[in-house]
């Protein structure tokens, strides 16, 4: 643990390579990871990275998870030895969570981190005399390099071993009755003899965390509101009179072992570069060069792997119709889970580059200046600068970006968050943005280097972005505020991106992608076939008959087509997409996209696999080489004898998509972020509605 | 009360490049989370720059730097 930036994920990364239990969902860090790591030939131990803080006392949720482990012996992630990171450029504020943390009386270690970046601002720290101060074990290390590992190691065997534990309290609330004005050390006393509790400390956070331990039941809070009420113990005053006396004793340590040679105002590169990044008119147009740019790469830069992985697909399909024997079960593996795994596997480099360049923007520090730039306008919008990371993660996946909205302190601000992040759009709809623009916006440059399908790429994000902050001002109109709204923020200073911590997030984010949609996909791909092979009694044949007389006249080829469709038509899917026909008929859909837009309900990306499979099944194309592109193209209006995807479906579809909330994921975390489903039912009411609505004007307009 | 907050000049008031030191706070439950960031009574600050609409500001306190909104900023008295 220790306080943001001071390396902690380094040394979690450096200590347990690719031994991480990661979490389902890829990106910012939000939760505790954890991993294993070994301290010898025969030892091994778990290792857990909890959430940056900077005091004991959490402002936001996700802090919350650091308190709840320290201050209850009896959690199952309670540590044996905590490690506390303390950033060695900026020793007085690192030392007031780890002085927090020894007093709380874990066994600690305070692994030394940043000595070269302190060393670069003149400071000089003796590690020696901070540990006999401390009296506790000091190890310096270079977490982005790996220096200390072992030294790191040996004082956490030896922690373990014999735990060593400062007799005294760094801060003891017991002594305080000067500072308080009242008996302290009747009151914790009484504290730690009603709850068997051996520290002081601990003893203090009872008194004025109880409302938040998650281990303390109802009557037991109720007890200790009344030894408040009996002593009259004001907890805002005592907390702020206890980080005065931390900082005070600190600033004596710190003093005894810090040479500080440096001027007092002399200008960082960092703070040169922010002179830029932060100007009135360079800060935006710099920030909207870089959306730009990541449009750019996950649209024109990642459209060779594309075209390869598609290739590479349909070519595969086709080899195994030829080489396999006609059977049910080769139709059903290319046809079914062929066609639909292909759909997602493409897709692959577009979220490859995207996670690539959002984890490259967290890890230089821009993201914390983007918060800055935006909070002003964000505000506007009943949101927060921080709600600039869950709206820019959603990019990628709406489910990491919902819990990356723990970090913001405001209930209100974090809920209308919540509401409108599924608004940006994801990765999951990449794929039908991109199958649907490159079917009906040609492939041209404007602007000497702009791609148009590119431009048309940003529109969709754009008119995301745009729907989310409308929602956002609506809910910011309805919802009623119950607590401050906080902005207190550090500014790391710039770093080069860690390529290794870069790599693990795109890794990450890459498989749990292909596992999580992949295994949705397989399975709705089968059942898709099933549904739509099969129909009820002998309907498939006698629609097989009945094409056949009526297109007797046709070519062979053309007949075989007609059949394949008819049989479709007759299918249990078939049946279902007709159901489904009148209410999607004003927005331009035919029933096949009906049944495509029913099986995506449970994940959007789940569309164009979808669409892939009934497309192969219902025509008659043997060699079934084509790409999923080809097969739109080639589809036809049976009404009009034109092509079915015309611009006006096809932007209806695009529009329908942006705002619809088709994400089972996405579901289940609102429900479990804002514990109740009153809150995802009215999201998914009012997307749905947006959705639906949209996607008619869309049509209705441009038909 | 009321009448010294408005006479007092705050953080918010400074000008970029401007250094102050930290007398006081008017607003307990802010200066919580500002304690703990390092503003300190009697901690030297700098105002480091401003976001292009002029707020939230960014500070320089005790060798990093710290940004915060104009109005959490006010609550920061300083020295005259």
């Amino acid at each position: 643990m220790g306080n943001p930036n001071s390396g902690k994920s380094s040394l979690f990364n450096q200590l347990t390579g690719l031994r991480q239990k990661v979490g389902n969902f890829p990106g910012v860090t939000v939760d505790k990871k954890s991993g294993t790591a070994f301290l010898n030939e025969t030892t091994e131990i778990s290792v857990i990275d909890l959430p940056g803080v900077y005091s004991i006392y959490p402002k936001s949720v996700d802090e919350q998870v650091v308190t709840d482990i320290l201050a209850n012996p009896q959690h199952p992630d309670y540590p044996d030895v905590a490690v506390v990171v303390v950033d060695a450029s900026n020793l007085n504020r690192n030392l007031l969570l780890f002085s927090q943390i020894q007093d709380l009386g874990v066994p600690v270690i305070m692994a030394l981190n940043m000595l070269d970046i302190a060393r670069q601002q003149q400071l000089e720290i003796n590690a020696v005399r901070l540990s006999m101060q401390l009296g506790v074990p000091v190890v310096k290390i270079n977490a982005r390099i790996g220096e200390g590992l072992e030294l790191l190691k040996v004082a956490i065997e030896q922690q373990i071993g014999q735990p060593t534990v400062s007799e005294t309290l760094f801060f003891d609330p017991g002594q305080q009755t000067a500072l308080a004005g009242h008996d302290m050390k009747g009151l914790i006393s009484d504290v730690r003899q009603q709850y068997q509790l051996t520290n002081n400390y601990l003893a203090l956070q009872y008194l004025i965390q109880h409302d938040g331990f998650s281990f303390l039941g109802q009557p037991q809070r109720v007890k200790l509101d009344g030894l408040i009420e009996k002593y009259q113990f004001d907890d805002v005053d005592f907390q702020a009179k206890e980080t005065i006396g931390r900082y005070k004793r600190i600033g004596e340590v710190v003093k005894t072992v810090v040479t500080d040679k440096r001027p007092l105002d002399q200008s960082t590169w960092s703070q040169r570069i922010d002179q830029i990044l932060l100007h009135p008119v360079w800060g935006y147009a710099i920030f909207a060069t870089v959306l730009l740019l990541i449009f750019q790469a996950i649209f024109a830069w990642a459209q060779p792997f594309v075209d390869g992985i598609d290739a590479g697909v349909a070519w595969l399909n086709g080899t195994l119709h030829d080489q396999l024997p006609d059977s049910p079960l080769t139709d059903l593996l290319t046809d079914g889970i062929i066609a639909g795994v292909g759909g997602v596997v493409v897709f692959i480099p577009q979220i490859a580059f995207l996670f690539l360049l959002v984890s490259l923007l967290e890890e230089s520090g821009y993201m914390s200046r983007v918060m800055v730039l935006m909070d002003r306008i964000m505000r506007q919008f009943g949101l927060n600068g921080r709600s600039v990371v869950p709206l820019i993660s959603g990019v990628a996946c709406a489910v990491p970006a919902i819990m990356a909205t723990r970090s913001i302190g405001s209930w209100r601000e974090r809920l209308i968050t919540i509401l409108v992040t599924p608004l940006m759009s994801c990765s999951a709809r990449l794929p039908i943005y991109t199958i649907l623009i490159a079917l009906v916006v040609p492939e041209k440059t404007v602007l000497g280097f702009l791609n148009l399908q590119g431009i048309v790429m940003m529109g969709l994000y754009l008119l995301g972005l745009v729907a989310a902050l409308v929602a956002a001002y609506a809910f910011k109109l309805i919802i009623k505020a119950k607590e401050r709204s906080l902005f207190v923020m550090e500014l790391p200073t710039y770093k080069w991106p860690r390529w290794n911590h870069v790599g693990i997030t795109v890794w990450d984010s890459v498989t749990s992608f292909v596992w999580q949609a992949g295994r949705v996909i397989v399975a709705i791909s089968i059942v898709l076939w099933v549904l739509a092979s099969y129909g009820p009694g002998d309907a498939l044949e006698q629609a097989e008959n009945r094409a056949r007389s009526q297109y007797a006249n046709l070519p062979t080829e053309e007949v075989e087509n007609r059949v394949a469709s008819g049989k479709l038509e007759a299918s249990y899917a078939g049946r279902f997409g007709k159901i489904l026909e009148p209410v999607i008929k004003p927005l331009g859909y035919d029933w096949k996209i009906g049944i495509a837009l029913i099986s995506s309900f449970a994940a959007r990306e789940v569309f164009v696999g979808t669409i892939a499979t009934i497309y192969s099944i219902g025509s008659a194309d043997e060699g079934n080489d084509s790409t999923i592109r080809e097969k739109l193209a080639a589809e036809i209006n049976p009404e009009t004898g034109e092509p079915m995807y015309t611009p006006a479906v096809a932007f209806s579809l695009l529009v329908f998509y942006v705002f619809a909330m088709m994400c089972m994921s996405t579901i289940a975390t609102v429900y479990r972020e804002t514990k109740g489903w009153k809150w995802p039912m009215i999201q998914l009411a009012y997307m749905s509605v947006l959705a639906y609505g949209s996607a008619f004007l869309v049509y209705q307009l441009m038909k | 009360m009321p009448h010294r907050k408005i006479q007092k000049r705050s953080v918010a008031d400074l000008k970029v490049g401007e250094k102050a030191v930290i007398e006081s706070f008017s607003d307990q439950w802010m200066s919580l989370k500002l304690l703990e960031m390092g503003c300190l009574p009697g901690t030297e600050v700098c105002l480091h720059c401003k976001a292009p609409l002029g707020d939230p500001i960014c500070l320089n306190v005790s060798g990093y730097c710290l940004s915060m909104r104009k109005s959490e900023a006010a609550t920061i008295l300083i020295e005259q």
